[in-house]
């Protein structure tokens, strides 16, 4: 038999050892990090045996007992557990602590990942008194075991001092020849540093550190954790505290300065184009988002500063002015306000919400350029550029249409296409088309600048590299910025021939302005610059300052490549970007928004549906396209409304009050804390410091989760414990109820507290009623006694309303606009194009690679037949036709899933599901 | 999601014909089995309990009978723990029946020429994850649907799960 290792690998050292000390008869070959031995695995899996009959055995674990076996060492109960245990449980755990401890050089959290286990291993050594794991005598577990923890437990300073029975087993096998040889011929005498090469090619393990936070069943009756007693007690020791020692709010005086030596934040959201109204999906990505960060940063009392403002200038102004008869500046001032408006409404807390069309703005994007044209920056050069003869002008990217260059789809913008996402030059689209007029353009030559990307790349990609190691940027924003400069940079032109815009400051340039992606992002600075004068003390003072910018990923490029690219090169200490946080996109009920269509929720429209504006970011926040695109559903609106909000959050806030009202007078009662108690003050410690850790790594969605499983605690407590009885019962009864009483209330004002970023009238409401005193709205690890007995709190009322299925079905049809397959009679105006859209979703549905020659050709039978539904019901055909005609698309949809081998219950769900 | 192992580890009971039914309970976040025996301490795990039971039920067989053959069986156990419940992405789950049909290719049990624990084991786990397959990736990974087709029918070890339809022609004609 052959033994297959690599050098540096953790996994070799077990069954080198195993080899040694059963003294098998084995040629041990090294190969390569990456090689595949093991025919049948698509990934490389070492080390593996390869067995005389030609078999192969890829477990380790598997290849230490058969090597046991072989010397007539049979498993046993006892050491079949072990190594079930180490390939579950301490594997897991394991990955990630060796990779934090010899990559990222963190050897506090490595420790801190593995104490669970040490002290498992410890637990059970003491509890059986056997020197070895599973005998008196050595056998496969202590060997895999030993194997697995060597390389962190080598470092004697790793294990923590009273896991003694665990230390000295360690010893005892460490002294085992054969281990001493396997250590030889892994690591070579190097240590851990041996296994850097070998763990730098294993996938982040970030990812593998976070699963069980994210893995966390939402349901929370499986997620009780378990506490420490020493959790329990500083737990129980921080509540005594109450409000003396808690620090106080910091007051906001305007203007918000940096402080030295402080945590200085500044945020920033993407500068929303004026002449759209915004819908749901941007307001999530950009305002929303950071605006949650925004609040929470002010309640942990940093100081902080959060801009944003309307992006002005630009053709598709112009244009607009034309369309309603205006000039760009009162188009400006006209959507400007109802920008303001809806942000307002939506409560979003700007220090100051902006514009680009200012005198600041002018100056400072003239004073950048300059900058850049000194240091030799800019280019010059002729450009092609489309011109359409008919609209008698230069046509700006978004006024033209084409098909994409490099993937052909077919409604490829001039700057960008959607399709594949990667930017374009309007010239180089096929068959180009204004969008104005339909007319064909014609190429024209114009003198042009550009900006030199490729003359700053190596300052970029320095500065880049030193950004994504020190801050949080979201792994979107970083493949996309690595993308680019893999892709390599080219110069960018920075003018246009326009005249709604920033003038450039060049004598032969007069009859042109700056292109708005150039200017956009300056806006930044400029909105800040009219907020106060002394806007430097955030912008130009990188040292003091930590800059968020939020943004949908479709802005990143501009963001972490080109903007920052303009900054470095105009060398005036510019705080440039620490954390990008980029959102994917939120789709409407599984389709896109579309304003033409009228599909979607637009941001003036939500108030309209009498929902309130905190029911609208709860929902949105909940489902806040973290990582992978989400839907917008009106039934998961209503389900997380009824459940999550209603029955959960509500329900418990609603009866803490009221226990304290009806039983107590409206005065919080004596609380009397037993280890019940003391347990759940510790669980909800816990979910606030995951909430504080989540927040600061603008992970807002699974922060919004800890709050709900604080209140479900608290449901649970209150379920339990049955206040209601026992304020009829015994003096020890009475006494009881009002412990639980006083701690659920307090638990209700803590979650005011971590509710304001996401709910803020909400939170707000919540210490009306509780008249909980304003110094409690500040974060820190702690949960103290905010409200102590006797403190007198308002009337109660309830916080939530319970959404009705019919109110939730009208506003789908509202706001469903023409739907592509069963559309509604009553919205038949605009045509849209469903054939296409049908078939692509069938054509992703029907997936992958089978074989779908029948599954095709129904997807074409049901589009041909949903057209023949349209048509009917756009000539309103008498009921009996339309139905009949239903009734074969529905049958005709039913075979099409059966052909895509799904389950034929439920087709008819299929669209409305969530992901 | 506790009941889902606990009755695993009854339907194996039953499959091995083994009277007496012992009590289980669960773990932990992950809900690991645990198995509490009349002499000595509980056991703890899926495929530790399972290798107990067969023990106990004297067919020892189903553990492997050569040296090379208790290492394979032991091996697809713990891949079965590991891999199989890892349910991790899509892409892992994947990865976890392309290498199973590779390695199924010539074989008609994963042990070999027997059947053993470990067919039943992994049965049980992929049993969720072929029920959601949809006909063509069943198609796709022919040797996985033949050798799971194959254990389902297996006398005794179905119990409690409902069977899974790999044959694409029986679909089709059993809905109009």
């Amino acid at each position: 038999m052959r033994l297959y290792l690599t050098e540096g690998n953790p996994h070799c050292l077990k069954v080198v050892a195993a080899v040694e000390l059963t003294g098998t008869r084995c040629e041990l070959q090294f190969v390569g990090v990456e090689e595949r031995v093991v025919p049948f695995l698509a990934h490389s899996k070492l080390p593996c045996l390869q067995l005389d009959n030609g078999n192969y055995l890829f477990s380790t674990n598997a290849i230490c007992q058969y090597l046991f076996t072989l010397r007539g060492k049979e498993p046993s109960d006892l050491t079949n557990q072990w190594l079930e245990w180490e390939g579950t449980e301490l594997q897991a755990a394991l990955s990630g602590a060796l990779y934090m401890a010899v990559v990222q050089g963190k050897r506090q959290e490595a420790a801190g990942a593995l104490q669970k286990k040490c002290a498992y291993i410890d637990q059970s050594l003491t509890k059986r008194s056997f020197p070895f794991l599973a005998a008196d005598a050595i056998t496969v577990a202590d060997i895999v075991l030993w194997g697995a923890l060597y390389p962190l437990l080598s470092d004697s300073t790793f294990l923590p001092g009273d896991l003694k029975a665990l230390r000295s087993w360690f010893e005892r096998v460490c002294a085992v020849a054969a281990c001493r040889k396997a250590v030889e011929s892994i690591l070579k005498g190097k240590g851990l540093q041996a296994l850097k090469p070998y763990l730098q090619k294993q996938p982040a393990p970030s990812q593998r550190a976070e699963t069980p936070a994210s893995n966390e069943p939402e349901g929370g009756e499986s997620a009780e954790r378990v506490l420490t007693e020493e959790e329990i007690g500083a737990a129980a020791e921080s509540w005594s505290k109450g409000l003396s020692a808690w620090p106080k709010p910091k007051p906001i005086e305007h203007p918000v300065l940096p402080q030295p030596n402080k945590k200085n934040v500044l945020i920033t959201s993407a500068l929303p184009y004026v002449n759209n109204v915004p819908h749901l999906g941007n307001i999530i990505g950009c305002v929303l988002s950071a605006d949650v960060f925004a609040r929470f940063c002010r309640l942990r009392n940093w100081t902080t500063l959060f801009v944003c403002g309307t992006d002005e200038y630009g053709t598709a102004t112009e244009t607009k002015a034309l369309e309603e008869g205006l000039s760009p500046q009162q188009i400006c001032d006209k959507y400007h306000a109802v920008h303001a408006h809806i942000y307002q409404w939506f409560g979003i807390s700007f220090d100051h919400f902006g514009r680009t069309t200012t005198q600041r703005q002018t100056e400072i994007s003239q004073d950048i350029f300059r900058r850049l044209l000194d240091r030799d920056f800019l280019l010059q050069d002729t450009v092609e550029q489309l011109r359409c003869e008919s609209c008698q002008k230069f046509l700006a990217d978004r006024f033209v249409e084409g098909t994409c260059p490099l993937c052909n789809y077919e409604e490829a913008r001039g700057d960008q296409c959607d399709k594949c996402g990667k930017l374009i030059n309007a010239t180089e689209l096929k068959n180009p088309q204004c969008k104005i007029c339909k007319g064909t353009p014609v190429v024209k030559s114009s003198k042009h600048l550009f900006l030199d990307l490729p003359k700053l790349e190596a300052r970029l990609v320095k500065w880049l590299e030193d950004s994504m190691v020190s801050g949080n940027w979201t792994p979107n924003a970083r493949f996309i910025a690595r993308s680019w400069i893999r892709d390599g940079l080219k110069p960018r032109c920075i003018t246009r021939d326009l005249k709604w815009g920033i003038p450039v400051p060049l004598e032969e340039f007069k009859d042109k302005v700056f292109y708005v992606w150039f200017d956009a992002p300056i806006g930044y600075l400029s909105i800040t610059a009219n907020y106060t004068d002394q806007w430097e003390r955030w912008w130009k003072n990188p040292e003091q300052v930590q800059l968020y910018n939020f943004m949908a990923k479709d802005n990143v490029p501009f963001h972490s490549v080109v903007f920052p690219c303009s900054l470095l090169g105009a060398e005036d200490n510019y705080t440039l970007v620490n954390h990008l946080i980029a959102t994917e996109y939120l789709n409407y009920e599984d389709g896109k928004f579309s304003k033409s269509r009228g599909v979607g929720v637009f941001g003036d429209m939500a108030k309209e549906t009498g929902i309130p504006a905190d029911i609208w970011r709860f929902y949105l926040l909940f489902i806040r396209p973290e990582g992978q695109d989400s839907s917008f559903s009106w039934s998961d609106l209503l389900l997380k409304n009824n459940s999550e909000l209603l029955n959960n959050l509500g329900n418990f806030i609603n009866r803490a009050g009221m226990f304290v009202c009806k039983f107590f007078e409206g005065r919080v009662p004596e609380m009397e804390l037993n280890d019940d108690d003391k347990r759940l003050l510790a669980q909800a410690t816990w979910e606030l410091r995951q909430y504080l850790q989540f927040l600061e790594k603008v992970r807002i969605r699974d922060a919004l989760k800890c709050i709900l499983n604080i209140s479900r605690h608290g449901n649970q407590y209150i379920q339990a414990n049955e206040p209601w009885k026992r304020i009829k019962g015994t003096d020890a009864d009475r006494q009881r109820a009002g412990t639980v009483t006083g701690v659920a209330v307090n638990m209700a004002c803590l979650l005011s507290v971590m509710l304001q970023p996401y709910m803020p009238s909400v939170s707000a409401s919540i210490q009306e009623q509780l008249l909980a005193p304003p110094q409690c709205n500040v974060l820190t690890e702690e949960f103290v006694c905010i409200l102590p007995s006797r403190h007198q709190i308002g009337a109660v009322s309830p916080l939530f309303q319970k959404l009705e299925t019919d109110q939730i079905e009208s506003w789908r049809k509202r706001f469903g606009g023409q739907q592509p397959d069963e559309g509604s009679a009553n919205q038949s105006k605009t045509e849209v194009k469903p054939t296409t859209e049908t078939k692509a979703a069938v054509a992703e549905d029907a997936g992958k690679d089978a074989d779908p020659q029948r599954a095709k050709q129904l997807a074409e039978e049901v589009t041909k037949q949903g057209e023949v539904v349209r048509e009917l019901k756009a000539q309103k055909a008498e009921k009996a036709v339309i139905g009949a005609a239903v009734t074969k698309l529905l049958e005709l949809k039913k075979q099409l899933v059966l052909a895509e081998g799904k389950t034929p219950e439920a087709p008819a769900q299929k669209g409305k599901k969530k992901k | 999601m506790s009941d889902k192992v606990v009755l695993e580890l009854l339907s194996l009971e039953k499959s091995l014909g083994l009277k007496k039914t012992n009590k289980y309970s669960t773990q932990g976040d992950k809900q690991v089995p645990v198995l509490q025996t009349n002499n000595g301490p509980s056991l703890i795990g899926l495929t530790t309990i399972a290798a107990h039971l067969v023990q106990e039920a004297q067919q020892k067989q189903l553990l492997g009978s050569t040296a090379e053959e208790k290492a394979i069986v032991q091996q697809w156990l713990e891949y079965r723990v590991t891999q199989v419940d890892g349910h991790r992405g899509k892409d892992e789950t994947r990865t976890v029946l392309k290498d199973l049909n590779q390695y199924l290719e010539d074989k008609v049990y994963l042990a070999g020429d027997n059947f053993t624990l470990a067919d039943i084991l992994v049965y049980y786990g992929l049993h969720p994850i072929l029920t959601e397959l949809a006909v063509q990736e069943k198609e796709k990974y022919v040797n996985v649907s033949r050798w799971f087709n194959h254990i389902q029918h297996y006398p005794g070890i179905r119990q409690h799960l409902p069977p899974v339809v790999v044959l694409k022609n029986r679909l089709y004609t059993s809905v109009h």
